[in-house]
């Protein structure tokens, strides 16, 4: 009973916490879409120039742990002369490595669409960026909404992670909770339980606009 | 094309914007903030309160050391392990987190005089015969530690005792009550904190190792380290200091 009755107290703490998973999660996504849709198209590049780091960055960010990649960032980059504070290093971090993940989302979804309608619309005098734009882009997005989703709640999961160079995320609020209450279970259950609610109501979200661009 | 550009600018800005590097006083004063080191699951040396506050004796000793630069304390929160590195790189002018004084962490940074005297509590379950009276008597058996503090140092240097290491104390304890170790070896104050919380564990034990906590400054920062080490003097010579051990420790 002790147990639930501080889970109530420091629930609002809690919240304050999620509401850090909620921005660190958001600033992420953004520069991983921005990144992932140019890194998508650019592996998707004739030119090897463009392909070849692209590739390369895909293979590097997919291949090495997260928490290697938040520690590198946090604790390596000093050595380079670098200093990040801990939160847009985390930032950074997540950005970068879900740009890898969404890079590969993003070049299926450019491969799903068929070669002709590339041609079809070049032939119709349009230049590349703007076929990307106003032809393959569009109809792949809608391809890759649900794998999109996906990656935006292992993000948002994944984004604990930046507990261990201190953001003051859900994760990390958690433990100074459990710190101080030594209530180690309730709080833990807490924490599970508030991560399950943001990413079911992202699910909710994205399984909405699915079906919204469905009858479109 | 236009808002990405605008989003990337911003960013860089508040990247730079965040640079913090820390060197000597001078430095620290021109800056306006001590950047303080500290895992705050620590109680009483560190916790974050209800008010979302991190606060704690070892809090009470940075804002003595600030006060006296005219300065304000900036507290970055890192897991225990994390501080040293941290520290290293130039993320914290001092570590102040219940860090004992130890040969093998005096080689990679500077340790102030001790602040603080703390001995090694060996926890098991009440419910249990288990009563271990040295750390011997732990040898053939499984205990939890927190990673990288003394209980972790000491158990693992006498051979035969299994560790098994935590990020935090209360993790190490919830090792305990699930029956997965026999014993839990932790710095004495925050080890009776708990056992005092949560009468189904008992202190068998505490075990006099005569260690200190210490201040930890980046290796060869004496002008800090003097600092550090005139204004403990101060504060022990004026009263300041039994007021913080009154205000925490009764």
């Amino acid at each position: 009973m002790d147990a639930l009755m501080e889970l109530f107290k420091n629930f609002p703490f809690l919240l304050l916490g999620a509401w850090e998973t909620l921005k660190l999660t958001a600033f992420s996504v953004g520069i991983g879409v921005i990144l992932g849709t140019f890194i998508g198209m650019g592996r998707l590049s004739k030119i090897k120039l463009i392909s070849y780091p692209c590739t390369i960055y895909v293979e590097f960010l997919r291949g090495t742990p997260l928490l290697v990649q938040i520690s590198l960032i946090y604790f390596g980059l000093p050595q380079l002369g670098i200093q990040l504070a801990p939160y847009p290093a985390a930032i950074v971090a997540l950005g970068l490595n879900s740009g890898a993940y969404i890079a590969e989302i993003v070049r299926a979804g450019i491969q799903s669409i068929p070669k002709g309608q590339y041609e079809a619309s070049r032939s119709l005098g349009l230049t590349h960026w703007q076929t990307m734009r106003y032809i393959i882009l569009p109809q792949a997005f809608r391809n890759i909404l649900p794998a999109l989703g996906n990656e935006f709640i292992t993000l948002t999961k994944d984004s604990s992670l930046a507990s261990v160079i201190g953001v003051s995320e859900l994760m990390r609020s958690g433990q100074f909770v459990i710190s101080r209450t030594f209530q180690t279970f309730s709080i833990y259950f807490g924490i599970a339980f508030i991560y399950f609610l943001m990413t079911f109501v992202i699910s909710r979200i994205v399984r909405y606009i699915e079906r919204r661009m469905a009858t479109a | 094309m236009k808002k990405y550009l605008k989003t990337l600018i911003i960013l860089t800005l508040i990247v730079a914007a965040t640079f913090s590097f820390s060197q000597t006083l001078v430095q620290i004063k021109q800056r306006g903030k001590l950047l303080v080191g500290t895992e705050p699951t620590f109680p009483p040396f560190e916790f974050v309160d209800e008010s979302n506050q991190i606060v704690g004796f070892d809090l009470d000793i940075a804002n003595e050391l600030a006060k006296r630069l005219g300065v304000k304390v900036e507290v970055v929160s890192l897991p225990f392990d994390s501080l040293i590195p941290a520290l290293q790189q130039g993320k914290v002018d001092m570590v102040i987190a219940g860090m004992t004084i130890t040969e093998d962490r005096a080689k990679v940074v500077d340790f102030s005089k001790p602040y603080f005297e703390a001995n090694q509590a060996i926890v098991v379950r009440k419910d249990g015969n288990f009563r271990p009276q040295s750390l011997e008597e732990l040898i053939g058996k499984k205990i939890a530690v927190q990673l990288g503090t003394t209980g972790d140092l000491i158990a693992t240097d006498v051979k035969g005792i299994e560790v098994v290491r935590f990020q935090r104390f209360t993790d190490a304890f919830l090792e305990l009550q699930n029956g997965r170790v026999d014993a839990v070896v932790l710095d004495e104050a925050p080890a009776k904190a708990y056992v005092k919380k949560f009468p189904k564990f008992i202190l068998s034990k505490v075990v006099d190792t005569g260690e200190t906590y210490g201040v930890a400054v980046r290796k060869g920062n004496k002008e800090l380290l003097n600092f550090v080490n005139q204004t403990l003097d101060i504060m022990r010579a004026s009263g300041t200091y039994n007021k913080i051990i009154d205000k925490w420790f009764e």
